[in-house]
């Protein structure tokens, strides 16, 4: 028992273990969307895609959220714009952007002097670092984004299975879509402090994929899924708080480890 | 000059994708409760008519009137069923989920399902025969029962017009006969069905009227007036050949996609 209670003595780490659940909770759900709507590339470009904001937040001394939320919104909306346009594919729009939003952010970033730190603070994540203010804006979004999700439970499942019938229920199915990107940009947002830039996207899609091997409606898979990212954000951070690695890296690999099990499983279930 | 008021009016349309015009100058009108077959060869815009119907394509010029009112002011009066290639069948949705969205215009989107609602789904489901597959996945199913599945939605919907493509190509009988029943019961509800079928004899035996097609409108009537060679042959052109004794055939078989399935 002490082995589970003496890490949470420290402020810190309770803040870290609360963040890094709502965060696997929040990225599990929205990966659900990810993984049924193949928007796995999308995730990732979206995560790499606003380090240019993070670091221009940091360079101004502003809030790392802040400047990560406006370049995610941008980016999502740019996307959105290439892809309705069909001037170019849409994986060749995110291919595009995502190269130069992440060589733009490496640039900025490399003009400061704590260079590595930093670079790897917002790439893998700094889940220790959480303030309490910190918490309570991850709190907050996520609720924001977890509502949103419960309310729009129909037209998002609807707009995902079949688009034809939305237009025929009248949806206003390109304004929804847009806002799943959004909500996709505040998540990957969110999960910037845990996981960080380069985790994120396997955040929102290792979980996710868990869940869809294990159960065969939308709902039981948000759940499941919603389950396997508290359970690998808990057993990850205990990890790195044990073994010395970085949290993020931990996190992640715990949820492939699930996903091995899942997949194991349901290949023997099969056979 | 009919007294029922026509309740689905097209006017002129012209619809395409981007520069290619796919139908245009396209008018017709269908009086209520009517069962019209739509045909014509490869692509001459059937799947094109349906999608600008439900309003998925814009029309480029023209308009389209359902109880005289423009397209978009009804919120669920037209039911489609789609060809089998539009549909993620990998999707985690059950039998059931997939009629429930059927009420899901009525019920409103921010509410449960109600005991009526859950009481249509279960009826659409049992008229069409797959009560008993409710609570599978979707994607478990056979083409045929899939496509009973998607009647059983339409069904819940309570259309005014029902819009059906391609629903005879690469289905058990059951499942065709189940469709043609369905057909005839609409029918006494008066709702309006659009079926687009390569199948000739099927428009021609089972449908009041039918529409044939090739980008614009050939003939539409009774089958008796559509049917005759003169039609045909502007419709189907190469594919057409007339026999001596008055027999006609037509080598037309399935929809391209189809083809390279196999």
């Amino acid at each position: 028992m002490s082995f589970l209670l003496q890490p949470l003595t420290y402020e810190f780490m309770q803040r870290g273990l609360l963040a890094s659940v709502i965060v696997g909770v929040l990225c599990a759900v929205m990966g659900t969307y990810v993984v049924l709507r193949g928007m796995a590339f999308l995730g990732d470009a979206m995560a790499h895609a606003i380090l240019p904001g993070v670091a221009i937040a940091y360079i101004l001394k502003g809030d790392l959220l802040v400047g990560a939320g406006a370049a995610a919104i941008a980016v999502a909306l740019t996307i959105g714009l290439f892809s309705k346009e069909g001037a170019v594919k849409e994986d060749t729009a995110i291919g595009i952007l995502f190269a130069a939003a992440l060589s733009l952010g490496v640039a900025l970033i490399s003009t400061m002097q704590t260079y590595a730190v930093d670079l790897s603070h917002i790439l893998f994540g700094n889940v220790l670092g959480v303030s309490p203010s910190d918490l309570w804006l991850i709190g907050g979004l996520s609720a924001a984004i977890l509502c949103t999700v419960a309310l729009l439970y129909k037209p998002f499942l609807v707009i995902s299975f079949d688009p034809v019938l939305a237009a025929t229920l009248r949806l206003p199915a390109e304004l929804l879509r847009n806002l799943m990107l959004v909500l996709l940009a505040l998540t990957v947002v969110v999960s910037l402090q845990t996981v960080g830039v380069s985790l994120a996207a396997a955040m929102l899609v290792t979980p996710a994929a868990t869940a869809y091997l294990l159960t065969r409606r939308l709902l039981p898979m948000m759940l499941v899924s919603a389950l396997i990212g508290a359970l690998s954000s808990m057993i990850g951070l205990y990890l790195s708080y044990y073994f010395n690695i970085v949290s993020g890296s931990a996190i992640v690999l715990t949820a492939t480890a699930f996903f091995l099990i899942g997949f194991g499983w349901k290949r023997l279930r099969r056979t | 000059m009919s007294h029922t008021p026509h309740r689905l009016e097209v006017q002129n349309i012209r619809v395409g994708y981007g520069e290619k015009i796919i139908l245009d100058d396209l008018s017709f009108q269908i009086p209520h409760g009517a069962r019209v077959a739509v045909v014509g060869p490869n692509g001459a815009g059937k799947s094109t008519l349906f999608k600008a119907l439900v309003g998925l394509l814009p029309l480029k010029n023209g308009q389209i009137l359902i109880h005289g009112e423009a397209l978009g002011s009804h919120r669920d009066c037209v039911a489609y069923v789609p060809q089998r290639e539009e549909v993620d069948w990998r999707f985690p949705v059950t039998v059931r989920d997939v009629v429930t969205m059927g009420r899901f215009g009525q019920m409103g989107w921010l509410k449960s399902p109600s005991a009526h609602d859950k009481q249509m789904v279960t009826n659409s489901l049992a008229q069409m025969g797959i009560a008993n597959l409710a609570e599978n996945p979707i994607g478990q199913l056979s083409g045929g029962q899939q496509q009973r599945a998607f009647l059983a939605r339409a069904l819940a919907q309570e259309p005014h017009i029902l819009l059906m493509d391609e629903p005879f190509t690469g289905v058990d009988i059951t499942t065709q006969e189940a469709t043609l029943r369905l057909l005839d019961h609409l029918q006494e509800q008066e709702v309006t069905a659009m079926v687009s079928t390569h199948d000739l004899n099927l428009a021609g035996s089972r449908f009041d009227l039918v529409l044939l097609l090739n980008h614009r409108l050939i003939a539409f009537g009774t089958p008796q007036e559509v049917f005759i060679r003169e039609n045909l042959a502007q419709a189907f052109g190469n594919s057409l050949l007339v026999m001596e004794n008055g027999v006609m055939l037509v080598d037309e078989c399935c929809p391209p996609e189809e083809k390279f399935n196999g």
